[in-house]
C-alpha cells in the first residue's frame, strides 16, 4: 500500500463521477492546443508571405506619399541618413530589419532606370557605436526576418531587403535592367561617370525593383552630390508590434519624417494573429471557469462523500497533511491525464484540420505539451486546493456518528 | 493506562448548551476490559472519542500512559493514535474500494512500513481472524461478520496497547457477535486494554468491568457481573 495506490484505486472505483471533470479539462486543453498549434503555423506562413513582400513600415520625407515610394520617384525629397542611426540605436521593440535607400533616375541605353543606394549589413556592424544597441543584436520579433541577415548570396536582396556586403565598385542589377542592357555577372557598367562591376543579376520580382540598379548608399550619395541623405528607410517591423503602435513610436522618435504602414500587407497578418490570439484567450478563460468550477464541484462532492473514510484514516493515525496530499495527488493525476490527453487530441485535431481551416501545413509542437500540462495541472490543483484543505480539517468524530 | 480527570464536554446545538460529559473521572488499568453502557445520548461516544484523542474536553485532562493527550500537538496526537490506539467501529468503516488485505495494510502504510512487510503482516492478521481465503475480496463482497473481522485485523495491525471498540457487535447477528467478543477477549488475554461501548447486555457482561453513563455522568462502575446492568431500552 502506497499513497499512489490509495489514490488510484479510488479514482478507478468512482471513475464515472470523475468523468465530467476529466472531459471538461480534456476538451478545454484540446481546443487550446489545437488553436495554438494552428495559429503558430498560420503566423509563420503569413510571416513568410510578409517576408517575401518586403518592408511593412516606411520612413519617408514629410511630403512624400506611398505612391512616390512605389514609383521610385523621390529624388526631390530626402531625410538625413542619421535617422538610420537614431532608429538602430533606439530601444524600440519589433524592428526586425531596417534598410535605408537613396534613389536617383539614370539614363542607360536610352531608357530610364533607378540607381538605388543601399547600406549592406557589414556597414552597420562596422560602426562600433551601433554594436550592442542596434537591431542586429536584438532577438528577432515575429520571425518574419528569420534567415534575413546571414546570407552571402547577394541575390537575396531581391526578397530579403538586406545583403551582407557591397563594395564601392559593385552593383546589383534588377532583372529588367539586365535584360534591357544585356548584362550578366562580372560585366562592367558605367553609371553617372563611374564604372561598376555587376556582382549579381537579381531574379524577377514583378516590382519596381526589376528596374533598379543597386549600389552602395555612400557611392550613390556622392554621385547625387546631395550629402548624407536618403529617400526612405524600409522597415520590416514585427506585426504584433505594429499593432501595438510601432508606427506611432517611430513617429515620436523621428518627428520630422513621415512614417507609414503598408496596411494592405500588414493588416491581414495582424487580423489573423489577433483573431487566433483572441480565440485562444477566450478558450483559456472558458476552461478556467468551466473546467475549474467542474473540478472544484467534483472535489467538494468527493470530500463530502468520503468524510467517513477520511475520519477513519484519521482515527487510524493519518494526520491532516496526509489527507491534503491524498486529494492533491488525485488533482495532480487528473491534471496530468487531462493535459497529456488534451495535448495528444489537440495535436491530432490541429494536424488534421489545420490545412482545411487555415490552409497551412501544421506539425506537432512538443513545446505545447508543457503548456497543456502546465495549465491543466495548475488548474486542477488550484480548483482542488480548498476542497482538499477542507478534507484535511474535517472533524474525525464524523466516523462515530452512528452511536 | 487510561485516565480521565474531571472531564467535561459542552457544546452548543441550535443555541442551546448541551453537556455531553459532566465531570467524568475514571482510571482504566493496563490489561483491563471495560464495557461502557448507557442510553443513547448519555455520552458514551463522547467518552470513547476523548479516550482516543479525537475530541478535546472543555475541562479536565485525559491521560494515556501518563501523557496528557490534549497537551500534545495534532501531529503528535495522530502519531499516538497510530502507535497506541486501535479503533473498532460499529459499521466497520472499511475503505470500500480496497481489498481486505489492503484495508489491513492502511495502518501499516500510515506507520511507513515497507510494502512487502505490510503484505506479510496483513496476511498473517487476516489468517488469524479466519479470512486467509478472502484476502482479495472487497468489503462489498464480504458478509458483515467477515467485514468486522477485517476491521479487527486492521485494528491489530500496529499492535496497539489500547483497543477502543464502538458498538463492535451492533450490526451483527448473535452468533457472529459472540465470535467478535471472543476475539476481543482473546486480545485482552494477550495484555491489551479494551474499552467497549455497547448496547448488547451479553457483550457487556463479557467485560471485566462495566461503566454506566447517564446524562453525561458516570453513575456506576463495577465488575461485569455486578455493575447494575439495566437493559438500555429501560432508560432510553
Amino acid at each position: 500500500m502506497r499513497l499512489r495506490t490509495l489514490v488510484l484505486r479510488e479514482i478507478f472505483e468512482r471513475k464515472s463521477q470523475l468523468l465530467t471533470s476529466f472531459l471538461a479539462i480534456l476538451l478545454g486543453i484540446t481546443v487550446i492546443v489545437s488553436i495554438k498549434n494552428i495559429s503558430h503555423y498560420s503566423e509563420l506562413a503569413v510571416a513568410r508571405e510578409m517576408d517575401s513582400l518586403g518592408a511593412n513600415v516606411l520612413v519617408l520625407p514629410k511630403s512624400a506619399t506611398l505612391q512616390d515610394y512605389y514609383a521610385a520617384d523621390m529624388q526631390g525629397e530626402t531625410i538625413p541618413e542619421e535617422y538610420v542611426t537614431t532608429l538602430a540605436m533606439s530601444d524600440l521593440a519589433g524592428l526586425d530589419n531596417i534598410s535605408p535607400k537613396l534613389s536617383l533616375p539614370v539614363e542607360l541605353g536610352g531608357k530610364t532606370f533607378t540607381l538605388t543606394g543601399i547600406l549592406p549589413k557589414s556597414e552597420f556592424q562596422a560602426k562600433a557605436a551601433w554594436q550592442g544597441a542596434g537591431i542586429f543584436s536584438r532577438p528577432i520579433g515575429c520571425g518574419a526576418s528569420v534567415g534575413m541577415m546571414g546570407s552571402d548570396d547577394k541575390k537575396t536582396l531581391a526578397r530579403k531587403r538586406v545583403i551582407e556586403t557591397l563594395e564601392d565598385n559593385e552593383v546589383l542589377v534588377g532583372a529588367d535592367v539586365a535584360a534591357t542592357l544585356g548584362l550578366k555577372e562580372a560585366d562592367k557598367l558605367d553609371v553617372l561617370g563611374k564604372t561598376f562591376s555587376v556582382t549579381a543579376v537579381l531574379p524577377q520580382t514583378g516590382t519596381v525593383d526589376d528596374s533598379r540598379i543597386f549600389a552602395h548608399l555612400h557611392v550613390v550619395q556622392d554621385l547625387s552630390q546631395k550629402g548624407p541623405v536618403i529617400n526612405a528607410i524600409e522597415v520590416v517591423g514585427c506585426c504584433q508590434e505594429i499593432s501595438k503602435g510601432l508606427v506611432e513610436k517611430i513617429n515620436h522618435l523621428l518627428p520630422d519624417a513621415k512614417v507609414v504602414t503598408v496596411m494592405q500587407i500588414a493588416a491581414s497578418q495582424i487580423n489573423v494573429n489577433r483573431m487566433m490570439s483572441n480565440l485562444s484567450l477566450m478558450f483559456l478563460v472558458i476552461i478556467i471557469f468551466v473546467g475549474g468550477a467542474s473540478i472544484a464541484n467534483y472535489m467538494y462532492a468527493n470530500v463530502f462523500e468520503r468524510r467517513r473514510e477520511i475520519g477513519t484514516l484519521m482515527a487510524l493515525g493519518a494526520n491532516s497533511g496526509l489527507v491534503l496530499r491524498i486529494f492533491l495527488l488525485k488533482a495532480l493525476i487528473l491534471g496530468l491525464a487531462g493535459g497529456i490527453g488534451g495535448y495528444v487530441l489537440g495535436t491530432i485535431l490541429a494536424v488534421t484540420l489545420g490545412p482545411k481551416l487555415a490552409g497551412v501545413i501544421v506539425l506537432p509542437m512538443p513545446l505545447l505539451a508543457l503548456l497543456a500540462v502546465g495549465i491543466s495541472v495548475g488548474l486542477a490543483l488550484a480548483a482542488s486546493f480548498f476542497p482538499a484543505w477542507r478534507a484535511a480539517r474535517l472533524d474525525p468524530c464524523a466516523t462515530f456518528q452512528e452511536v | 493506562m487510561l485516565r480521565m480527570e474531571n472531564v467535561s464536554k459542552t457544546y452548543r446545538h441550535r443555541g442551546h448548551l448541551v453537556k455531553a460529559l459532566d465531570g467524568a473521572t475514571l482510571h482504566i488499568a493496563g490489561g483491563d476490559f471495560v464495557s461502557v453502557v448507557g442510553p443513547s445520548g448519555s455520552g458514551k461516544s463522547t467518552l470513547l472519542l476523548m479516550l482516543g484523542g479525537m475530541l478535546s474536553p472543555s475541562e479536565g485532562r485525559v491521560l494515556l500512559q501518563a501523557a496528557s493527550v490534549y497537551d500534545l500537538s495534532p501531529r503528535e496526537r495522530a502519531k499516538m493514535r497510530r502507535e497506541k490506539v486501535g479503533f473498532v467501529f460499529q459499521t466497520f468503516n472499511l475503505v470500500p474500494y480496497l481489498s481486505a488485505l489492503e484495508n489491513v495494510q492502511v495502518p501499516l502504510f500510515l506507520a511507513k512500513m515497507e510494502e512487502k512487510a505490510q503484505k506479510d503482516r496483513a496476511t498473517a492478521l487476516l489468517e488469524r481472524v479466519g479470512l486467509a481465503d478472502r484476502l482479495d475480496h472487497k468489503p462489498g463482497e464480504l458478509s458483515v461478520g467477515q467485514q468486522q473481522r477485517v476491521a479487527l485485523a486492521r485494528m491489530l495491525a500496529n499492535d496497539p496497547a489500547v483497543i477502543l471498540a464502538d458498538e463492535p457487535t451492533g450490526n451483527l447477528d448473535p452468533e457472529t457477535s459472540q465470535q467478535i467478543i471472543g476475539f476481543l477477549e482473546e486480545f485482552n488475554t494477550e495484555g491489551k486494554t479494551i474499552v467497549m461501548v455497547t448496547h448488547d447486555p451479553r457483550a457487556a457482561k463479557r467485560a471485566k468491568r462495566t461503566l454506566r453513563l447517564q446524562d453525561g455522568a458516570i453513575t456506576c462502575q463495577g465488575a461485569g457481573e455486578e455493575a447494575g446492568w439495566q437493559p438500555d431500552s429501560a432508560v432510553a
